[in-house]
């Protein structure tokens, strides 16, 4: 076995480096990326806890005519914060949380580019959603939508949709950086041989998500300067009554907005790419297709925003125009689906849980797709417009696709990360409860927009006839909770069984699952040598004259490798545990918080985040 | 295929070589450009949208004084040079000289900050301020985006002298002065097109003047 240094002995920096490798401070100074990783999924999955009680209450309100459980500010802000909460702090760090994890393993690389950045990129995170919570304390939470149209979100008298735009700035410099680090990863760190063509799709998807990030943060960037500036400063950016343009920032929010729906769903597109060759004991189907498919809806991606806003009034041309690019759109998203059932065809399914999230991915994101088609259509689309239809569609894309997919990949990966299986029977339940409940809560909003619900009401008359189907979207929402709440005790219980696990108990195909379960810190003994796609199933089988499949005799996994006494003269330097990504990053909330309470913060976040950069700097390298 | 094949191994080095042989912190830093890229051309679409758009003055053509800032934007440029020579300098393995040229980059980099804070003072005077009018907030939104763009780059070159004292910048690890030079070059670049689109092309007439 190669030997694994730290080094300990430094000299030169602020502060010693620290050394920890177990308990509290080991995690809040770890540039491990994969202990990153689990951090982000723990954090993503509390907000989805948060983000989803959210939701209960939205429903609980809404379940008969003229309640008044949440009153109508309060219902602005739970939407609002539930929006804000799935889409920042739920889909994009829980898809984070698989790239962190996976994607080194899977390029046969031993950590990202920049530890130390990838760090900085989960406190900042952590930190941004703790902010935009702490306005529930601090003079009301934001209450404009997560899309924040204005002038309402400037003239609002509440401090929320500062907390809304500080708070996604923080998020968008986390994400930003995390992307550029991701992509500098996954185009420079691949293992000997791991040509761009034999990587998986999943970290092809990554590479597109992260060059998504990259080209789409930016603009909300300035959107949210601009908004901040209008309710801090008193510019005129979005008022009408100074020449200002309220659509200026639908165009800067949407520009970023619809790429951003590419970001949130392309990381489950890529994890069910790889689930389902496993259990249909295939390879995917056309695997260049769906690596280029992805890359298509990247950049289409950034040319069909305004299909948020024909209803503004763009005018004929403009309508056209994006009606057509987002039906264009469509085509590569229908390549993908065709190959995966191109995929399950004449295949040996083995119906495991994630293999039926992943299943659930499909059928669900299908209904969703072809509800957004029918978006596209102008005419149609005037007619759907705010109302409860609209709210369907993108349920079903990003709950029946996004989270679902998630949900794929946590029971397929559990073993990896965790060395335990999540319980199968349980996930079944689990799974069976999710889907029910998923199309009981949405499936009904079909309806009620079409029969002219408008989005974001506090309460309706009895005499629209809009209660059964409510009634029934809330028990559908409930039911969910339910199965959430299975899966919450099957990953606590999974924890309850000893570590034991082989490094590939489903018969894999990518090299994460060459390594042990879990991986050793420096993930791979000796970084492995790529000759083909799906490596590790060519290691394993190889075919006969006649096209049949044979296991190779000495299949090639992990351990056995270890005896061939390659591995023993060397020492993997890795890079050391550090305070300041934690210290940095904080100095990024305290300024925040400055922009609103004043001065001596401001300057306390500025002190904050200049020790925490001039530490990061001057902190001795690792050799 | 054959199994030993697959067992062949490499070895593993503290600075193995990366896939596309360009350095990791080139490579981000290059995609991070491209990323600032999309903030200046939001931030240029801001106020290209909103040209001729103020409903009061003072407009563009009221305060703007192209000659003073065309010598500040020459200022601005001239330091590109000087952060290639810094450049060139640490290559050839001369610090010493390298820490001259970037205080001479810093320097001209701060003349332009304050040709700039003197600029937005007597454009303040003359009555134009962030909220008078879409003029004065997409200017100053823009312009002061640029300049704190400059004074992180100045903060930058200033950390890297100091980092040279310490002996921490040696010739084998020139790659640093020239990830700031990057972010510097991007940075002048920048306002080559801001100073085209801002001052050189005029506004035409405001209404009612």
């Amino acid at each position: 076995m190669a030997s694994v240094s730290i080094p300990t002995e430094r000299r030169g920096g602020l502060l010693r480096r620290p050394d920890a490798t177990t308990g509290v401070w080991s995690w809040l100074t770890t540039v491990d990326h994969k202990r990153i990783g689990i951090l982000y999924g723990i954090t993503a999955f509390l907000f989805f806890i948060v983000g989803g009680t959210e939701a209960l209450l939205i429903r609980l309100q809404l379940a008969q005519p003229d309640q008044t459980i949440l009153n109508p500010s309060v219902y602005n802000e739970i939407f609002t914060m539930h929006g804000i909460t799935m889409v920042f702090l739920v889909v994009m760090p829980l898809s984070a949380a698989f790239f962190n994890y996976l994607l080194p393993l899977m390029i046969g690389a031993r950590d990202v580019a920049f530890p130390r950045l990838n760090a900085f990129s989960y406190w900042a995170f952590l930190f941004a959603g703790t902010f935009i919570y702490s306005s529930w304390f601090l003079g009301g939470a934001p209450n404009g939508g997560w899309f924040g149209y204005a002038p309402n979100s400037v003239v609002d008298p509440t401090r929320g949709m500062t907390f809304y735009a500080i708070g996604l700035l923080i998020a968008g410099i986390a994400s930003t950086v995390s992307a550029v680090n991701l992509a500098v990863t996954i185009i420079n760190m691949r293992a000997p041989g791991m040509t761009l063509f034999r990587m998986p799709v999943f970290v092809w998807m990554g590479l597109v998500v992260q060059l998504l990030l990259a080209f789409s943060l930016p603009i909300i960037t300035i959107g949210l300067v601009e908004l901040l500036f209008d309710r801090l400063f008193s510019t005129h950016f979005f008022d009408p009554a100074a020449g200002g343009d309220p659509v200026l920032w639908q165009h800067l929010f949407w520009l970023f907005g619809h790429p951003e729906v590419y970001i949130l769903i392309l990381p489950a597109f890529g994890i069910i790419s790889e689930v389902l060759p496993v259990f249909a004991r295939k390879p995917l189907f056309g695997y260049q297709f769906v690596v280029f498919s992805g890359i298509a809806i990247g950049f289409i991606g950034f040319g069909v925003w305004a299909h948020h806003m024909f209803a503004v009034g763009l005018g004929p041309v403009a309508n056209t125009a994006f009606a057509v690019s987002t039906i264009i759109i469509a085509i590569p998203t229908g390549v993908k689906i065709f190959n995966w059932l191109g995929t399950l065809w004449k295949g040996d399914i083995w119906f495991t849980t994630a293999m039926l999230f992943s299943i659930g991915v499909i059928s669900m994101f299908v209904i969703g797709g072809l509800s957004g088609v029918m978006h596209a259509v102008v005419p149609s689309d005037y007619q759907q417009t705010d109302t409860y239809f609209i709210v369907a569609h993108f349920h079903y894309v990003l709950f029946g696709g996004a989270i679902l997919g998630l949900f794929a990949g946590m029971y397929y990966w559990w073993p990896k990360v965790f060395g335990r299986f999540l319980n199968e029977r349980w996930g079944k339940i689990h799974f069976w409860t999710t889907l029910i409940g998923f199309n009981l809560a949405f499936g009904p909003m079909h309806i009620l927009g079409l029969q002219g619900m408008p989005r974001r009401i506090q309460s309706y008359p009895e005499s629209l006839g809009l209660t059964f189907w409510n009634l029934v979207s809330t028990i559908g929402a409930f039911t969910i909770a339910v199965g959430t709440l299975v899966f919450l005790v099957i990953a606590i219980a999974s924890f309850r069984k000893p570590k034991q696990m082989v490094a590939d108990p489903w018969d894999a195909r990518t090299l994460e699952w060459l390594t042990t379960s879990p991986p050793p810190v420096h993930n791979f003994d000796e970084i492995p040598v790529v000759h083909s796609l799906d490596e590790l199933w060519h290691r394993k089988y190889a075919e006969t004259e006649g096209g049949r499949v044979v296991p190779v005799a000495a299949g090639g996994s992990g351990q056995e490798a270890h005896g061939d006494g390659h591995g023993d003269s060397h020492a993997i330097h890795l890079p050391s545990p550090s305070y300041y990504p934690l210290v940095a990053a904080l100095g990024l909330p305290v300024l925040g918080y400055g922009l609103i309470f004043g001065l001596p913060f401001v300057v306390a976040g500025l002190v904050i985040l200049l020790v925490g950069l001039y530490g990061w700097v001057l902190e001795p390298s690792v050799e | 295929m054959a199994t030993a094949e697959h067992q062949v191994q490499v070895p593993v080095t503290d600075h193995a070589a990366t896939s596309t042989g360009l350095p990791n912190m080139k490579l981000a830093i290059w995609l991070f450009l491209a990323s600032d890229c999309l903030l200046f051309g939001a931030l240029i679409s801001t106020y290209v949208l909103y040209r001729g758009a103020s409903v009061t003055g003072p407009y563009p053509a009221d305060v703007f004084d192209i000659p003073y800032t065309s010598v500040s934007s020459f200022v601005l440029l001239a330091s590109s040079l000087t952060m290639v020579l810094a450049l060139a300098s640490i290559q050839r393995g001369d610090p010493a000289r390298m820490r001259v040229w970037l205080l001479a980059t810093a320097m001209l980099g701060l003349t332009f900050v304050g040709g700039q804070v003197y600029e937005f003072t007597t454009f303040a005077q003359e009555g134009l301020t962030l909220s008078t009018n879409v003029f004065g907030t997409s200017f100053y939104v823009l312009t002061g985006f640029h300049g704190a763009h400059v004074t992180v780059g100045i903060l930058m070159l200033l950390t890297v002298v100091g980092m040279s004292f310490g002996g921490r910048i040696t010739q084998d690890r020139a790659e640093t002065v020239e990830i700031v030079g990057l972010y510097w070059h991007f940075v002048d670049i920048v306002w080559i097109v801001i100073f085209t689109v801002v001052y050189l092309i005029p506004t035409g007439t405001p209404p009612g003047a």
